[in-house]
């Protein structure tokens, strides 16, 4: 049985094309403070919101894009999500 | 700021903004097809198969032409427990082109290239930002400093929509309990060993669909997809089950690749890429207005999804909306009249169509689904245990009926009331 893969070795698969610049995604960490439960932190496909020392720490440089945080998170405003500029971002090349 | 206006601009190069975007070339209109990534699909995720229905129509020689995958020829539906897979299996040669596994990378860019060759301007690479509103009506679209204009902007932008919303045609955002999270690996394996493996010859495929273990029994399923070089791995799990339950899809992914059903399937084989993507899963209760004064939305954005668990559609209901939203354009510039009343065309298109008749048919689908949570775990434990007896010869010198054994297996996890209803509610239901 082969081991499973950790979420770095299947995004280090995909292609992607990262906009060094400009986060797509935008984290109020003052509005997830008082949020319980951070849903975000497992239903990530990407596992990009993680809690480190008691703040979300999001990086937007892995995201597949899906939209998954922004319909989960309960707080309003929380989650300032956009796609990501043209050209920038996931790359799938099967799909 | 542009001065020229167009007929149409389209917002996104999946199956049903190509489909829009062909379907008023093909009628002489002047139409713009933009799309974010760097070619058509490179952003799109599908399980995936392909329901022919609508292709045929819109493209009838499509199956010389377009990039498809396999042939479907065998269907499986399993219940799975952590050691076990239950399957009813039916493998026919009364599938001539029924459905198509299709792999969206390759399959978008050949249906946006359609569009090219009928005449319509395509531009990949380009984000749409806003829409340009004048007077509450929507005129046109904004990418970043450049404003474009037409007469109407078709929305089909997928799931994950966001311009409904800045049209005001969607007035909340998207609900937990009606979306899923579908995530998949990708795994590549020679064209021959996927046929061995599936008792497959030439361009026939197969498609598997999976309840239970794969979603840990939450509200979900899995799929397996046999494409030609790969095979599509995933599964969906609702976005309301783990608000509720601190549970990873990602985790749930690599525990799916080694079930003991799965792992001697995909063994040997080279993971490519690893994809999310939502689906939208509410059925016809969730559909958001899609006309609006100057605005149509089609395909996912409208929520045009229907998944029954054995059958699981939005392709072609997607590309049947964005030709129903083309006609719609079509007439409306005939009347001259690009306003919600000169637009009206389009829902009369699809109520009149498979596309709302199926949607209302199912419409009491989803709940099912969500409401007989039996399904997703009591179900596949009940089949285990009733199979695993069924199936072991023991010799004991003081051995049990069968139907014995059944009813012991029922004790604890389900009344023969629980089964009449659920059965009952399924067969209303689906």
């Amino acid at each position: 049985m082969t081991k499973p893969m950790t979420i770095e070795d299947r995004l280090g698969l995909n292609k992607f094309v990262v906009d060094e610049e400009h986060a797509h995604i935008k984290v109020n960490t003052a509005i997830c403070q008082t949020c319980g439960p951070k849903p975000c932190t497992w239903a990530c496909p990407a596992l990009l919101y993680n809690l480190v020392g008691g703040e979300i720490k999001f990086d937007y440089a892995g995201c597949l894009e899906c939209g998954t945080c922004r319909v989960i998170c309960p707080k309003p405003g929380a989650i300032d999500w956009e796609y990501p500029q043209g050209t920038f971002g996931v790359h799938f090349r099967y799909g | 700021m542009a001065e020229e206006r167009m007929d149409a601009i389209v917002v996104g190069a999946g199956p049903a903004g190509s489909a829009a975007a062909l379907t008023l070339a093909r009628a002489g209109l002047e139409v713009l097809l933009v799309e974010r990534g760097t070619t058509a699909g490179s952003k799109n995720m599908t399980g995936g198969r392909l329901y022919t229905h609508a292709l045929q129509r819109l493209v009838p020689g499509y199956r010389e032409a377009a990039p498809l995958e396999r042939r479907v020829t065998r269907e499986l539906v399993t219940f799975l427990t952590a050691q076990s897979a239950i399957s009813l299996d039916f493998q026919s040669g009364r599938f001539e082109d029924n459905s198509y596994t299709v792999l969206r990378a390759r399959f978008d860019p050949w249906l946006a290239e359609q569009a090219e060759a009928a005449g319509a301007m395509v531009a990949t690479g380009v984000k749409v930002d806003d829409l340009v509103l004048e007077h509450g009506r929507v005129v046109g679209i904004r990418c970043g400093e450049d404003e474009m204009l037409a007469n109407v902007v078709i929305v089909a932008e997928g799931a994950n929509c966001l311009l409904p919303r800045k049209a005001g045609l969607r007035t909340r955002e998207m609900s937990p309990s009606h979306m899923g999270t579908g995530v998949k690996t990708t795994i590549e394996l020679p064209r021959q060993v996927i046929e061995d493996r599936f008792h497959l010859t030439g361009d026939e495929g197969a498609c598997q669909l999976f309840v239970g273990d794969v979603t840990k029994g939450l509200p979900g399923g899995g799929f397996l997809y046999t494409n030609g070089d790969c095979l599509s791995l995933g599964l969906v799990i609702t976005v309301e089950a783990m608000l509720k339950n601190p549970v990873r899809p990602a985790d749930l992914m690599e525990a799916f690749k080694q079930h003991p059903a799965i792992a001697p399937i995909i063994a040997g084989g080279k993971v490519v890429e690893y994809s999310a993507h939502l689906v939208p899963e509410g059925g016809i209760g969730m559909m958001p207005q899609v006309t609006g004064d100057g605005i149509l939305v089609a395909g996912d954005a409208a929520g045009l999804v229907l998944n029954l668990g054995y059958t699981v559609r939005g392709m072609d209901f997607a590309m049947a909306s964005g030709m129903h939203a083309a006609e719609a354009v079509i007439d409306a510039k005939a009347a001259g009249d690009f306003a919600k009343a000169g637009l009206a065309g389009y829902e009369r298109r699809l109520k009149e169509s498979f596309v709302l008749k199926e949607l209302e048919l199912y419409r009491n689908a989803p709940h099912f689904i969500e409401s007989t949570p039996r399904m997703f775990g009591t179900y596949p434990a009940l089949l285990e245990g009733i199979l695993g007896r069924l199936f072991t010869v023991t010799g004991t010198t003081e051995p049990v009926h069968f139907m014995q054994a059944a009813r012991a297996e029922l004790k604890g996890k389900a009344s023969v009331w629980d089964l009449a209803t659920d059965a009952w509610k399924g067969v209303r239901a689906l």
